[in-house]
């Protein structure tokens, strides 16, 4: 029976046959590793384009502007909106997000997130009471944000600040609500 | 029989027992072509190999690629702008096209001179020349979807030319479109056109052009009759293997250097009420929208059905019309001519067209004011599509006016959290608790007992009872019967 792949030339032993390179042999060799090489080449610039959105740096840190830092004299709270803007791959979405401008233990100016640590409702100042109520569940929270009672795990959340030329700036983030701890979710 | 496995070549005879691959390899590589291998023949396997990376790189696009009328431009944008080798696999993408375009020309155009056409392959012939149309067709609904001036106008020029056919042209137009006008369906159906539906016709197309090509055999140089018999074969494999291989380097440089050398280019987004705009097809479209020029009124039923009726008949029926057993060109002067004629014409309509435009000097630099604007926005930036709150559906400008004590209420709204359970503005979403008909349902003293002592079923779902004082409550409950009706 002829092997039609690569059939043994004339003359030749099959055994000797089998040790030599065909005519055959010697292409799909080329053919081959050429097209390994070129296949290689090829799925590089595949591999980066599915594998973009895992080494994009998620977009940097922004900051955005509350307001002027001599707006906050006194001892506040200021509420305060920042639109804060998210890239999520071809989009961007904005949207207003409420913080109090507060004065920490050292009367430094301190930005609090206003969404409750408990079940994340927004928390507004009562004037009347002095605190920080929120209308959900009742948890308390003193004039700069730590906790004072209530089923908060937590105090108010402060957030990133810097001054810059004169401006309040603000890093928004999101935190894990129900735990006693901090941790950034977005 | 597992025992062989060990064996030098005992896995080879395990798999060919079960799948039968030496027999697969054997109908696959030692095909006879009389005459043996040619540069002549490597147009059918460029074609594959060109389809093969426009599935590769469109499948690539659709990562990325959101088909609607709102997203398409931003996405292509996105990929062409923001992601790692984006534009260079849409250019790998962009160029191919064309590619297939030329080498479908060239396949036909050897088939047609070598006489490889007769000899009982009239099937083969008519399935080739059903690829050729998917092949226009997957062009001409690609060509849309990036939703640029560039795609849109082209696209409203081609389908507004489909209407001109009598009888049926309206109706076939806005079945093409979706509608009258072009806009969100249209894109949908040409998304679906190109990715789905012609893509499964062409594979399933070059498989019965493929087997009914093996099944015919390949037909050889073009010689006397009488030589036929006489023509030494070598089998496929390595000889015509090799050439079609090297033919398929050459076109994945080619198209490498295209896409790098000369980037492909996205335009402005399309603005339909652009009337100043001037379209301008791809160049393989070309010398069809020349030769519209040419005819009018009573005329143009002749231009655009008779004529290409009688063109496409003469191509899909030339095995029928050309039923000598003759190959060689020289034997067979009159289709012969009528080919040359035909492509010369066609060729000298592309040139045409370009010409005309080079003339009109108004023309020609409204053409090169579009080209220079399309240069500009690919370089731009990449600029992410903003969404927000006042780009929703129900912004503010819609919302009805207040009086300064609904206003106060809006502000307790916010400030006592209620929009925390309601959303904003009582509207609900994303599982929250909508406010709607309290205005209609509810007298102010009802909403006003309701906030200050909620129905068990309320605090259940966590409603807290209101400490606000009586002015505010009023405030509160003004604007919930002005705004949630």
């Amino acid at each position: 029976m002829s092997d039609t792949l690569g059939g043994p030339p004339v003359g030749k032993t099959s055994a000797e046959a089998r040790l030599l390179p065909t005519r055959r042999s010697f292409f799909a060799v080329l053919i081959g590793s050429i097209s390994g090489v070129v296949g290689i080449l090829m799925a590089v610039p595949v591999l980066r384009y599915l594998l973009y959105p895992v080494f994009r740096a998620t977009g940097g840190v922004a900051w955005y502007s509350v307001g002027r830092a001599d707006e906050f004299a006194g001892q506040g709270p200021f509420r305060k909106e920042v639109e804060v803007r998210r890239v999520d791959g071809w989009r961007a979405l904005t949207s207003k997000r409420a913080v109090w401008v507060v004065r920490d233990g050292r009367n430094q100016l301190a930005v609090v997130s206003d969404v409750c640590p408990h079940l994340g409702c927004g928390v507004p100042w009562r004037e009347d009471e002095g605190i920080f109520h929120c209308p959900c569940h009742h948890a308390k929270f003193g004039r700069n944000g730590a906790l004072i009672g209530g089923p908060s795990p937590r105090s108010l959340d402060t957030l990133p600040v810097k001054v810059e030329n004169g401006m309040l700036l603000v890093r928004y983030e999101v935190f894990r609500n129900l735990v006693s701890y901090k941790e950034v979710i977005g | 029989m597992s025992s062989d496995v060990g064996r030098p070549g005992g896995l080879a005879r395990w798999l060919d027992q079960r799948v039968g691959w030496r027999g697969l390899m054997h109908e696959a590589l030692d095909e006879p072509i009389p005459g043996g291998s040619r540069w002549a023949y490597v147009f059918g396997s460029g074609l594959l190999f060109v389809f093969v990376n426009q599935i590769v790189t469109g499948i690539c696009l659709a990562l990325y690629y959101v088909p609607s009328v709102d997203h398409a431009h931003t996405t292509v944008a996105y990929i062409q702008k923001e992601v790692w080798g984006g534009r260079f696999l849409r250019g790998l993408h962009s160029y191919g096209s064309s590619l297939m375009i030329v080498l479908l020309l060239l396949h036909l155009a050897q088939t047609f001179l070598y006489g490889a056409y007769k000899n009982r392959r009239e099937l083969l012939w008519l399935v080739g020349c059903f690829l050729f149309l998917l092949v226009f067709g997957m062009s001409f609904t690609g060509y849309l979807l990036p939703w640029d001036r560039r795609a849109y106008f082209a696209t409203a020029v081609g389908t507004n030319i489909v209407s001109e056919i009598p009888l049926v042209g309206n109706f076939v137009k806005t079945v093409l479109r979706g509608g009258p006008e072009m806009g969100t369906l249209t894109l949908s159906r040409f998304y679906v056109l190109h990715v789905f539906a012609i893509p499964a016709l062409i594979i399933g197309a070059v498989a019965m052009h493929v087997f009914l090509f093996r099944r015919a055999g390949a037909a050889g140089p073009p010689v006397r009759e009488e030589k036929g018999s006489e023509l030494a074969t070598e089998v496929f494999y390595p000889g015509q293997v090799f050439k079609d291989f090297v033919f398929g380097i050459l076109l994945i440089i080619a198209l490498g250097a295209l896409a790098l050398l000369w980037p492909v280019r996205l335009g402005p987004v399309a603005n339909p009420a652009d009337s100043t705009y001037v379209p301008r097809p791809e160049w393989y479209y070309l010398p069809a929208f020349q030769w519209l020029k040419y005819w009018h009124k009573g005329g143009l039923i002749i231009g655009i059905v008779v004529i290409p009726l009688l063109l496409f008949g003469a191509l899909f029926g030339l095995p029928f019309l050309d039923r000598s057993p003759r190959r060689r060109p020289s034997e067979r002067p009159v289709s012969v001519a009528g080919f040359f004629l035909v492509f010369a014409a066609v060729v000298f309509l592309g040139f045409q067209s370009g010409l005309e435009d080079r003339r009109d000097s108004a023309v020609r630099s409204k053409l090169q004011a579009q080209e220079k604007s399309e240069e500009e926005y690919s370089k731009a930036p990449f600029q992410p599509q903003e969404e927000g709150p006042m780009a929703g559906p129900v912004s503010a400008s819609i919302a009805p006016a207040l009086s300064p004590e609904q206003s106060k209420g809006a502000l307790l709204f916010e400030s006592e959290g209620c929009s925390a359970c309601h959303g904003a503005g009582g509207r609900g979403g994303n599982g929250l608790v909508k406010l709607s008909g309290l205005g209609k349902r509810f007298t102010d003293s009802q909403l006003t007992g309701l906030l200050r002592k909620p129905l068990p079923k309320m605090v259940e779902g966590g409603m807290q009872p209101s400490e606000l004082k009586a002015p505010d409550l009023a405030a509160l409950v003004a604007y919930l019967r002005a705004t949630m009706n």
